[in-house]
């Protein structure tokens, strides 16, 4: 079997973006906070990486405010659901061909 | 990368699905506790209806007694709010375990898709009562219960689901069998929470 490597998501290599994009596929929309305490990351690491998959284009940003707070959502776009389904297709091959 | 990264990998990705959109902090010990304090409930009710010194099946008093139906929706309220408590605070304790908080997006989905079935089902209750048909408000809410645990099912356990159908069953058991509403909430109410609730313990809590 040939390795198809064209699916693989060098965006979707680190392990914050990639279970970012995971809670997305599973959720229409998820805010900031959420994402912080579900991931267990610092501000700043999460920030960062909602930052480049917004500007890779697979993720959307709201921003609204509750009670006077600000309440930031995220939500995928189109793009970013092909783009996770990819590369699960090549973490799948990459599995495949280690078995053969 | 090699095998078992890869592996751990997508499990990762299924954990994180998972935990973003269903609450699992609910403790399966206190669905046990919680059906005790229901059968307590029904203990204290059976007593407030039949009386202590008659015989199986007769009754001292008819729900129709104002001071009777008074006691009984007492007793009621004192037992969820009492569950209430109990199943707030147990969940605080299990989640701040494994590092989470009970007020996330998961636990707000899960008490959105049980407000409107277990609403309507206490207004129906009420109205019930308003109107005088009391024979019919046990069956009810088990019902309505049972429908909201269904509902509510796919944000939690999957057991919540076969939980919310027995509930439903025992419902319409009890609008078959009126006069027999005590019995089949000890069992809805009492006994299936005490059943889920070990098998919830057993099979994520140990």
């Amino acid at each position: 079997m040939s390795l198809d490597l064209t699916l693989y998501d060098k965006v979707l290599e680190n392990r914050v973006r990639l279970q970012i994009m995971s809670i997305l596929m599973a959720n229409d929309s998820y805010d900031f906070n959420s994402l912080k305490e579900l991931l267990d990351v610092t501000d700043g690491n999460l920030a960062s990486n909602l930052k480049s998959l917004e500007k890779e284009g697979y993720i959307t940003v709201s921003k609204s405010f509750i009670d006077r707070k600000p309440n930031t959502r995220y939500s995928k776009t189109d793009k970013g659901q092909k783009a996770f389904e990819n590369h699960l297709l090549a973490l799948e091959q990459l599995i495949k061909q280690q078995y053969n | 990368m090699n095998q078992q990264e890869l592996l751990k990998e997508i499990g990762q990705i299924r954990n994180m699905m998972e935990k973003s959109s269903k609450f699992m902090s609910i403790s399966g010990l206190s669905g046990v506790l919680i059906g005790c304090f229901a059968l307590v409930g029904a203990g204290a009710a059976y007593y407030t209806v039949y009386g202590t010194k008659s015989d199986f099946g007769y009754r001292d008093y008819y729900v129709l007694d104002q001071q009777v139906l008074w006691k009984l929706i007492v007793i009621a309220l004192l037992i969820l709010l009492v569950s209430i408590v109990t199943g707030v605070l147990m969940a605080k304790a299990k989640a701040k375990k494994h590092g989470q908080t009970i007020w996330n997006p998961t636990s707000k989905a899960l008490l959105k898709a049980m407000a409107i079935p277990l609403i309507t089902g206490g207004l129906f209750s009420l109205i019930l009562i308003a109107r005088g048909n009391y024979s019919l408000v046990a069956s009810s809410l088990l019902i309505f219960y049972g429908l909201s645990l269904a509902a509510a099912s796919v944000f939690t356990f999957r057991e919540v689901r076969v939980l919310g159908v027995l509930e439903i069953l025992l419902g319409l058991l009890a609008l078959a069998f009126p006069g027999y509403g005590v019995w089949f909430w000890a069992a809805g109410f009492g006994l299936l929470h005490i059943i889920y609730g070990l098998i919830v313990h057993k099979r994520y809590e140990k």
